[in-house]
């Protein structure tokens, strides 16, 4: 090991240029530098070139992308300084996997699902040709999945990838990272698609790692609340340039550049401040549960009227006398409320219970969403929240238990709904990228449901799709344009267009938010937030991300392995977990 | 893994079991009478009643499929109508002789395919893609009796008369023993069957080599040779080795035409010569063993998909 006093850095890369085959600068000289043992993150959003600079440092170009200028040298522990983009294929292969790895972001799509993980490990060892024999190397291996937590036995090393889960997978690809006992690491969003649990233990073992070994990391990510967690210095990358780089905790507490701080300010905060680019926020430290009722209803007060929530519900006059349940577990419905708001709910779930085959996906599932209000259903990957939300739609598998609008019990299946009952509940899916069909515009596919779900005319029809399309905020004449002329966030609010156009009583939001940059992101949410409170819609905000709470909702439910675990406001869910999962949850969750 | 191989086996049973109905069922539809057919137009109907009472063809329907069926599970395969011997007897040879040109066009083409659609693959939007995906194209689109003829021009008559354009086989001697016979059929065989594999393989790889997994090798250090035999191509044999079987499969068919053309001695020559005959017994045995060709081949197909995919694999261990 070389004493970092002599040596600068391990990685620098100076003014990369890099071009698509048809000549469109995707790199714009970046230049950056990093020193043994320190992290540097590269924060950008999709498209920015973050990748295209990480990957740079391996000496790899993706396909249809040409490198126009510039040089990445590194430094290994044996002295002499690389240029890595210069040296011959042969040479470059040597210096991959053993001076410089790379660990990917989708770890179930990186590694090989036909090799057994330990052989996989074993490869990187073998073609670097570490230590002397087969049983040196094996020992490496065992200590290699020891390290980043894993267990070492044989009949673990002969696992096939599937057999992990995503967060072993992201730990088997650190594993084969480290293997070699690299200088210098570039992780690609590795914890991007894993819940915060795992997120933090991957965090945890990646900043062990590099301090044990002195190894340099690049770390490309668009969270920011994942730099402040684990980096030491902080590039941010716009359109293939730097626009800001210093110590993460400049960067973070005190941007210079315009567009850090729309970053910094769109991260959603646990504490309810941030995330919206006007971030007012104002909302009190401690709320008794009537008011936390009705101030919930506006997000994060906007200035406007108390009686926004109140008074913009439609149809819940008539929604009577249904059984609300009030002591189901999964009601999380305070008993509290006041007479004002202790109305029947338009949205009501009770006893649902989903299976397939042997497999439990949802038990005895239970809640209510009154008009106006959101519901933040939480869970992680597996929980059962996407079945649960297409249960209600009638887009799921035949279940057990009762799902009700407005009193009135709704069938299992989209087909035997009413179209009354099919245009009051509408859905609003995770990727705006497959949900909105391609060869359609998005005047068309908006006005889809119209065409099906009522009977207006044409002219009406048109002239309610211009109108949605001017509350989601997006100019009408996008109405023309094809799903593929708009970002993601463009493509997004079409989606919500399309499901609001029906004026329906109750919208399902699943993971809306989590196919978006973080910026784009904040936006949405503070759409969904005014929306809600303009049209008295009934909301179910179906998210594994706890901290966009304060940000949408009023009122949580903690939904893991099929049964709601948690319940309550926001403020006693947050303020006071009652359940172990909810605790480790909000303890995991990254904080700026 | 094993119980879902059984499965595919089991199923595979009871397809050729429906095809034994189907040919049965097709033979009684053939217009002629095998007797007539046999004994001329002259045959008195006494005679005609004698022989079909010989060879049992007043039976019941039922019973005539039950007793043909019964001799096919025993490889008894009955007599020829046309040359009075056993079945069995007259296709023995024959059946070797085709199994020479199928497996010969089989190996030479899936290696082929296989390596010249990777070739494709590694060198994508280059000269040498374009030239694969240019050629194969061609020579798919040309039905296998045109790509005889052309190269009987070629290699045998006109421009370059090098190799013989038919087969002689003089009773006893195996076709084998000539291996320069066997060239023409088996060129003619691989070049149908070449460029659909070599296609599939292309856009089979094309797609894994954009893969996540590639990549890491790659990023790994892995040396390219052992990225692309280790990483890359297990992943595209799966989904190529459907079609690989598709056609093989069809090269039992396609030897009929092939086998016709060189006037090559196997159960393609076989079957054109029975049918002309009216010779139901020898019909149905060939149809039979064609049918039972498509089975196996796509039963090895499956096998390889499930031992290729470690999921499938594991599918069974649960």
């Amino acid at each position: 090991m070389t004493a970092p006093a002599t040596l600068t850095h391990t990685l620098a890369a100076r003014d990369l240029r890099v071009d698509t085959v048809a000549g469109h600068p995707v790199l714009k000289g970046v230049s950056y530098e990093i020193a043994p043992g320190e992290v540097l993150a590269l924060v950008g959003e999709s498209g920015s070139g973050k990748t295209t600079a990480g990957l740079a440092a391996l000496g790899h170009f993706r396909r249809g992308l040409v490198h126009t200028g510039g040089t990445v040298s590194l430094q290994s522990d044996d002295g002499e300084p690389v240029s890595v983009l210069e040296v011959g294929d042969r040479e470059r292969r040597s210096l991959r996997g053993s001076t410089v790895a790379y660990i990917p972001q989708d770890p179930a799509a990186s590694l090989n699902p036909a090799l057994r993980i330990g052989r996989q490990i074993g490869e990187v060892l073998e073609t670097h040709g570490y230590g002397t024999s087969a049983a040196e190397r094996s020992a490496r291996i065992a200590e290699v999945l020891a390290e980043v937590g894993l267990p070492d036995d044989e009949s673990y090393q002969r696992r096939y990838p599937h057999e992990l889960s995503g967060g072993q997978q992201q730990r088997v690809g650190i594993a084969m990272a480290f293997a070699c006992r690299p200088s210098v690491v570039v992780l690609d969003e590795p914890t991007t698609g894993l819940d915060v649990t795992t997120q933090t233990l991957v965090l945890r073992t990646v900043a062990a790692l590099t301090t044990e070994h002195d190894t340099a990391a690049l770390y490309i990510t668009h969270d920011l609340a994942v730099v402040a967690t684990i980096a030491h210095r902080v590039a941010v990358l716009r359109h293939g340039e730097v626009v800001e780089c210093g110590s993460a905790e400049e960067v973070l507490r005190a941007p210079s550049h315009a567009y850090t701080r729309e970053l910094v300010t769109a991260v959603p905060h646990l504490d309810g401040t941030g995330a919206t680019s006007t971030s007012a926020a104002e909302r009190p430290e401690s709320v008794t549960p009537e008011s936390a009722g009705s101030n919930g209803a506006e997000p994060d007060g906007v200035g406007s009227n108390g009686a926004s929530a109140d008074t913009a519900e439609p149809d819940s006059a008539e929604a009577d006398s249904a059984d609300s349940n009030g002591t189901q577990p999964g009601d999380a419905a305070p008993a509290a409320t006041g007479g004002d708001r202790a109305r029947t709910p338009v949205l009501s779930v009770s006893g649902l219970s989903v299976s397939y085959g042997d497999h439990r996906v949802l038990h005895d599932v239970s809640l209510d969403v009154r008009a106006g209000e959101c519901l933040m259903l939480l869970g992680e990957s597996g929980s059962g929240k996407t079945t649960l939300s297409q249960c209600v739609a009638g887009l799921g598998e035949p279940h057990a238990g009762t799902v009700s609008l407005s009193g009135s019990p709704l069938a299992t299946s989209t087909q035997r709904r009413t179209a009354e009952q099919l245009r009051s509940v509408q859905y609003v899916f995770q990727s705006p990228y497959s949900s909105l069909n391609p060869r359609k515009t998005i005047a068309q596919s908006v006005e889809l449901p119209l065409r099906t779900l009522t009977d207006l005319d044409a002219t009406a029809r048109r002239a309610r799709v211009a109108e949605t399309l001017e509350r989601v905020r997006l100019d009408p004449a996008f109405g023309d344009r094809l799903p593929d002329e708009l970002s993601g966030g463009q493509r997004q609010r079409a989606a919500i267009a399309r499901a609001l156009v029906t004026t329906p009583e109750v919208l399902l939001c699943d993971e809306v938010t989590s196919a978006l940059d973080v910026s784009v992101q904040a936006t949405i949410v503070d759409l969904l937030c005014e929306l809600r409170r303009e049209l008295g819609t009934a909301m179910l905000f179906v998210t594994h991300n706890i901290a966009l709470a304060r940000h949408v909702a009023d009122r949580i439910a903690v939904l893991r392995g099929g049964e709601v675990v948690e319940s309550g406001t926001v403020d006693e869910v947050l303020g006071s977990p009652s359940h172990e999962y909810t605790r480790e949850l909000l303890a995991n969750t990254p904080r700026m | 893994m094993f119980r879902l191989i059984l499965r595919r086996l089991a199923i595979s049973v009871a397809v050729l079991w429906l095809v034994t109905l189907l040919v049965f069922v097709a033979t009684l539809l053939l217009p002629g009478d095998p007797a007539r057919a046999i004994l001329g137009q002259q045959a008195t109907p006494e005679r005609i009643a004698a022989l079909n009472d010989q060879l049992g063809l007043d039976a019941p329907v039922w019973q005539r499929y039950l007793d043909w069926l019964g001799g096919v599970v025993t490889g008894d395969l009955g007599t020829s109508a046309a040359s009075q011997g056993p079945v069995t007897e007259l296709l023995g040879g024959r059946i070797g002789a085709s199994l020479v040109l199928l497996v010969g066009a089989a190996v030479i083409s899936t290696v082929l395919g296989l390596a010249l659609g990777t070739w494709s693959a590694l060198r994508r939007g280059r000269a040498v893609d374009h030239t694969v995906s240019g050629l194969s194209l061609v020579v798919a689109a040309l039905p296998e009796f045109v790509i005889g003829v052309a190269l009987i021009v070629v290699l045998s008559t006109t421009v370059l008369p090098v190799l013989p354009s038919v087969t002689l086989a003089p009773p006893g001697e195996p076709v084998w023993s000539r291996p320069s016979q066997l060239v023409l059929p088996i060129l003619a065989l691989t070049l149908v069957v070449t460029p659909y594999i070599t296609r599939m393989m292309r856009a089979t790889m094309s797609e894994v080599l954009d893969s996540g997994y590639v990549e890491m090798a790659r990023l790994k250090g892995l040396p390219e040779r052992v990225v692309i035999t280790r990483h890359a191509v297990p992943h595209a044999i799966g989904p190529v080795a459907q079609v690989i079987a598709i056609q093989l499969a069809w090269l039992a068919g396609g030897v009929v035409v092939v086998e016709f053309l060189f006037r090559y001695p196997g159960i393609g020559q076989a079957l054109i010569d029975a049918v002309n005959n009216r010779d139901v017994e020898v019909v149905q045995a060939i149809t039979l063993l064609i049918a039972a060709v498509y089975i196996v081949v796509n039963l090895i197909a499956d096998i390889v998909g499930i031992m290729t995919n470690p999921k499938l694999r594991a599918e069974v261990a649960r």
